[in-house]
């Protein structure tokens, strides 16, 4: 039984029970007596000076139960949001973090910048509140573009950073990378854009929160990937709650894609408030008020350049990239751009001198922050399409060209020039495995039936490599990471042997409930059925550090597998008691201690019970109780990797590109559910092609306003955009945890939008097309259609 | 505004506001809160119910025209303890991640099923163009609805017999 229900299993999911049956417990399903609902009103304009905020009408507005501005956090101590990861900048610099108040004070810097919460007795009630709440703005000029930013005479975002520059970074060697380029028989360039996203998890965030007064005991309900990061850098930095008297719970979570990995001003807001009041406050986001909310994504400019010789070996890398950092720093906010997209530069390849500078820059946009990939995802379109931008110049078959410069199976680990050390992977066998897959060789068949139908068919090719199992705490911190990485869990035997499992991760969509119970399944020898997992209550699980950078298998896993030794090793010396035997002479398998070379042997089930009830135990040596905690802080990052291919078709009367077939093959180490694996890869590759062909935040430039702030105007992919996606594995096993696990929630993503656009390109690059900007819209591809001069009718 | 609506076959009668919907109605009324509201344009359909035995966006019905109408919600669509076949069919095929757009979907998908009798799965994607997932990239939805629907044709079948 327990066969079936261990790692390698395509378990059904646990946790499917609840959400099919309309059960789930989401946080604005959260509803407490005596609850007030809060509205935030929010800045219009991008960039002003608050002159006056007037709350006189709005509190006698019928069913208000308050109304505060930034003037009353002030007077009450209350802190600024705080940043987690800043960077060192060139020559040593500090990243500059301006203040961030949960409400603004004395300037908005972006669209949706909150300025007071309006509390009341309903929420229609606070609706009509908070339009009764009069500001009294300045309106200064605005700044969204992150070339524009650095223009002289550019409006300051920071009154005291008037070059609007939060950080100018730098990675790898200047030097090497400039004699490699001078030693270059052919060098090939690009510039592009990554283009603004919004995240978008079906669940809009919301917050609830609950002050006892008897107690002194807070309680935030949140829609949190961590809420024990939200614990302590709300309870310790902006509210000075003390840890233990603040309790965090996020229950079920719809969706999070980083979007809900920060620690975001509603969550002190209603928390302050409720013990301002002594009354539950709720807040509940609007779809459109989370597009002028929630922090964005990527937003990148970029110029690079490839240095190759005579036979399109890469010498040499040269990356210069702006990252918009919007208008205040987001949690996470400058390690985006820098360290989680520097250091990955290398991709698979042997590139032996890479050097990138990244100037990160002060906007009037939404805070930007990670996204599903987080800077991963801008660093391989940025690497993938500049390799086929060489391969077309030099005349070097696209897979070819990566062939020949990919890292060597047995060069592994292999010490790349921007700090990171890959431990394992097949990248040569992935691309082998996509090609085959995907009918690489016999595309031209497919291009000239495409072509006498009147379209342009294209073919794009990615290799690519993610660092995640966010991560080593020494490397982190000394990347500038204000706190550790690692992850806990517990493993709670009941006396009866089933098992309660408390993680310090987070599942909001990743069925954790089901893997998790997978791994105990294993190493225990228990029905999965028999395992409950537990997850997203501070009160409940002591400490975590949550979901995000692909890390829960990889480092949540780990302490999971760790702690179910130590049950294993507590167990082994209850059995050896109860059997008379030699620690050394137990073995534990299939769920049953036994004696070696005798047919002695206790189940899992009768050593649990001896543990609870110790009639026959060694109390003098040894606890009672069965329930083990451990910690799992990764030696290195892992390092998923694989090769992905996709194929379109371009209607040039339209512009519109059709995706026909997606294929992907990833190495994402040892796969505990085959079926979760593959999910997780459908959604994330969908997300890419997205970004690819149909998403994009646009701000309008002179005024900042946000254009694309609805359903309505921010396209989505739908289940009609999307072919079926093939998913194949090739896995080769982490080497540094215990699973062999590497991460499976952010490879889809990373690799995707470069292979759509490659394939774009590829069914343009006959009209001279090198670079096509995402998404690649109808209107952008028809007009470089029409630019070319090319016309259906003369094809 | 009073109106009588059967709601999972459970007669309610209410005063509601003009300006109510159904979404509302529903959520923080009736506390079924099985039905989600994740967009304010009426583009996602997590909260999409049978009114009359059709699929309807919550979100966009006022409670107060649904004077005798029959509601049904993700709450009502199976006996507490089963799974209807379309619910059983997205568990079988991995059809949700989050399961906020998941009540949304399999209400839609019921509908579908109903109205379509050979279903394919370019239908079943074009009919899904109302509900947005973030997750799943579709693929297993898909899958989903048409198990889905074989498995409530084999039940209709089955019950007609």
């Amino acid at each position: 039984m327990t066969q079936a229900t261990g790692i390698g299993a395509s378990l059904r999911r646990k946790e499917d029970m609840r959400f099919l049956t309309g059960h789930g417990n989401y946080v604005s399903d959260v509803s407490l007596p005596n609850m007030t609902l809060a509205v935030i009103v929010r800045s219009p304009h991008a960039h002003a000076r608050i002159i006056g905020i007037d709350v006189s009408e709005a509190r006698k507005m019928p069913g208000v139960v308050a109304v505060f501005t930034g003037a009353d956090l002030v007077a009450d101590g209350v802190g600024g949001l705080p940043c987690a990861w800043p960077v060192t900048g060139k020559k040593g610099t500090a990243t500059k973090e301006p203040a961030h108040p949960p409400l603004a004070v004395g300037k908005v810097r972006h669209v949706g910048d909150p300025v007071a919460i309006v509390i009341a007795e309903s929420l229609v009630e606070a609706r009509n509140a908070a339009e009764a709440v009069t500001v009294d703005y300045e309106v200064l000029p605005a700044v969204v573009g992150v070339l524009d930013a650095l223009k002289p005479g550019a409006p300051v975002v920071f009154d005291d950073i008037p070059d609007n520059v939060c950080v100018d970074w730098e990675v790898g060697d200047a030097l090497a990378t400039e004699r490699a380029f001078s030693k270059a028989a052919h060098v090939s360039r690009i510039s592009l854009v990554n283009n603004r996203l919004v995240g978008n998890p079906m669940e809009p965030r919301a917050a609830v929160a609950d002050f006892e007064a008897a107690r002194g005991k807070y309680t935030l309900w949140t829609t949190s990937q961590f809420p024990h990061i939200v614990k302590l850098l709300m309870g310790n930095f902006v509210l000075h709650i003390p840890q233990h008297k603040l309790r965090v719970v996020s229950p079920d979570v719809g969706g999070g894609f980083g979007v809900k990995q920060f620690h975001y001003a509603e969550e002190a807001l209603v928390t302050w408030a409720a013990g301002r009041l002594g009354r539950p406050v709720k807040w509940v986001c609007e779809r459109s008020e989370g597009f002028l909310s929630d922090a964005h994504g990527r937003d990148h400019v970029s110029e690079a350049e490839l240095a190759l010789d005579e036979n399109g070996r890469f010498l040499g890398l040269r990356v210069r990239t702006v990252a918009n950092m919007g208008g205040y720093l987001s949690t996470f906010g400058p390690n985006i751009p820098t360290n989680l997209y520097g250091l990955l530069l290398a991709g698979v390849y042997t590139t032996p001198a890479i050097y990138c500078e990244v100037k990160a820059v002060f906007t009037n946009t939404l805070p930007v922050d990670a996204y599903r990939g987080a800077g991963r995802p801008e660093a391989t379109f940025l690497l993938e399409r500049l390799v086929d931008v060489a391969a077309t110049e030099m005349g070097i078959d696209r897979a070819e060209i990566r062939r020949r410069n990919m890292i060597p199976g047995d060069a592994y680990p292999y010490q790349t020039p921007v700090m990171l050390q890959y431990d394992s992977g097949d990248p040569a066998g992935c691309l082998d495995k996509a090609l085959e897959a995907a009918g690489w060789n016999a595309f031209a068949e497919r291009r000239k039936a495409s072509l006498e139908k009147g379209k342009l068919r294209g073919i794009g090719l990615v290799t690519y490599i993610e660092a995640c199992g966010l991560a080593p705490s020494r490397i982190a911190t000394r990347l500038g990471a204000r706190g550790g990485l690692f992850e806990s869990a517990t493993v709670r035997v009941h006396p009866t042997g089933q098992v309660t499992v408390l993680m310090g991760t987070h599942s909001h969509g990743q069925g954790h409930e089901t893997t998790c119970s997978q791994i105990v399944s294993q190493r225990l020898g228990i029905p999965a059925e028999n395992v409950e997992v537990v997850f997203g209550d501070t009160d409940r699980v002591q400490f975590g550090l949550g979901t995000y950078g692909s890390r829960s298998a990889a480092v949540g896993g780990s302490a999971l597998a760790k702690a179910t030794a130590k049950v294993v090793t507590k167990g082994t010396k209850i059995a050896a008691h109860m059997l008379e035997a030699a620690e050394e002479d137990i073995s534990f398998e299939d769920g049953r201690f036994s004696v070696s070379g005798t047919d002695l042997s206790k189940t899992f089930e009768e050593v649990a019970l001896m543990a609870h009830y110790p009639t026959d135990y060694p109390l003098e040596v040894l606890e009672p109780g069965l329930e083990e905690q451990a910690f799992y802080d990764p030696v290195n990052f892992t390092f998923p990797c694989g090769a992905h291919v996709a194929e379109v078709e371009i209607d040039p009367e339209t512009g519109v590109v059709e995706l026909l077939r997606y294929v992907a093959v990833d190495d994402v180490g040892t796969v505990i559910n085959p079926m979760i694996v593959e999910g997780q890869i459908h959604g994330g590759v969908v997300q890419g092609i997205g970004q690819a062909l149909f998403e994009d935040c646009v701000y309008d430039e002179s005024s900042g306003q946000l254009l694309s702030g609805s359903f309505m105007d921010y396209c989505m992919p739908r289940a009609d955009h999307v072919p079926p996606i093939e998913v194949h594995t090739h896995s080769t096993p982490c080497t540094h945890n215990e699973l062999g696990v590497k991460g499976c929630g952010e490879v889809g993503t990373i690799a995707s939008p470069a292979t759509v656009i490659n394939a774009v390109v590829d069914a343009l690059s006959h009209l001279g097309v090198k670079h096509v900007d995402m998404p690649a819209s109808p209107s952008r591809v028809w007009r470089l259609i029409a630019n070319a001069g090319f016309s259906p009718a003369r094809s | 505004m009073k109106v009588n609506i059967t709601v999972n076959d459970r007669a309610v009668t209410a005063d509601v506001p003009g300006h109510e919907l159904l979404s509302d109605f529903l959520r923080d009324r009736l506390g079924l809160t099985g039905t989600h509201v994740g967009c304010d344009t009426s583009q996602c359909g997590a909260c999409v119910v049978h009114v009359n035995g059709a699929s309807v966006k919550s979100c966009a019905t006022l409670a107060c025209a649904l004077d005798g109408a029959t509601v049904r919600t993700i709450e009502g669509l199976s006996a507490p303890g089963s799974l209807h076949p379309m619910q059983k069919a997205f568990h079988e095929n991995h059809g949700l991640q989050c399961g906020f757009c998941t009540p949304g979907m399999i209400m839609s998908a019921v509908d579908f099923a109903t109205v379509t009798p050979a279903p394919t799965a370019e239908a079943a994607r074009r009919w899904l163009e109302g509900n947005l997932c973030r997750c799943t990239g579709y693929q297993n939805i898909v899958a989903a609805v048409l198990a889905g629907s074989a498995a409530m044709q084999t039940t209709e079948g089955a019950r007609s017999t």
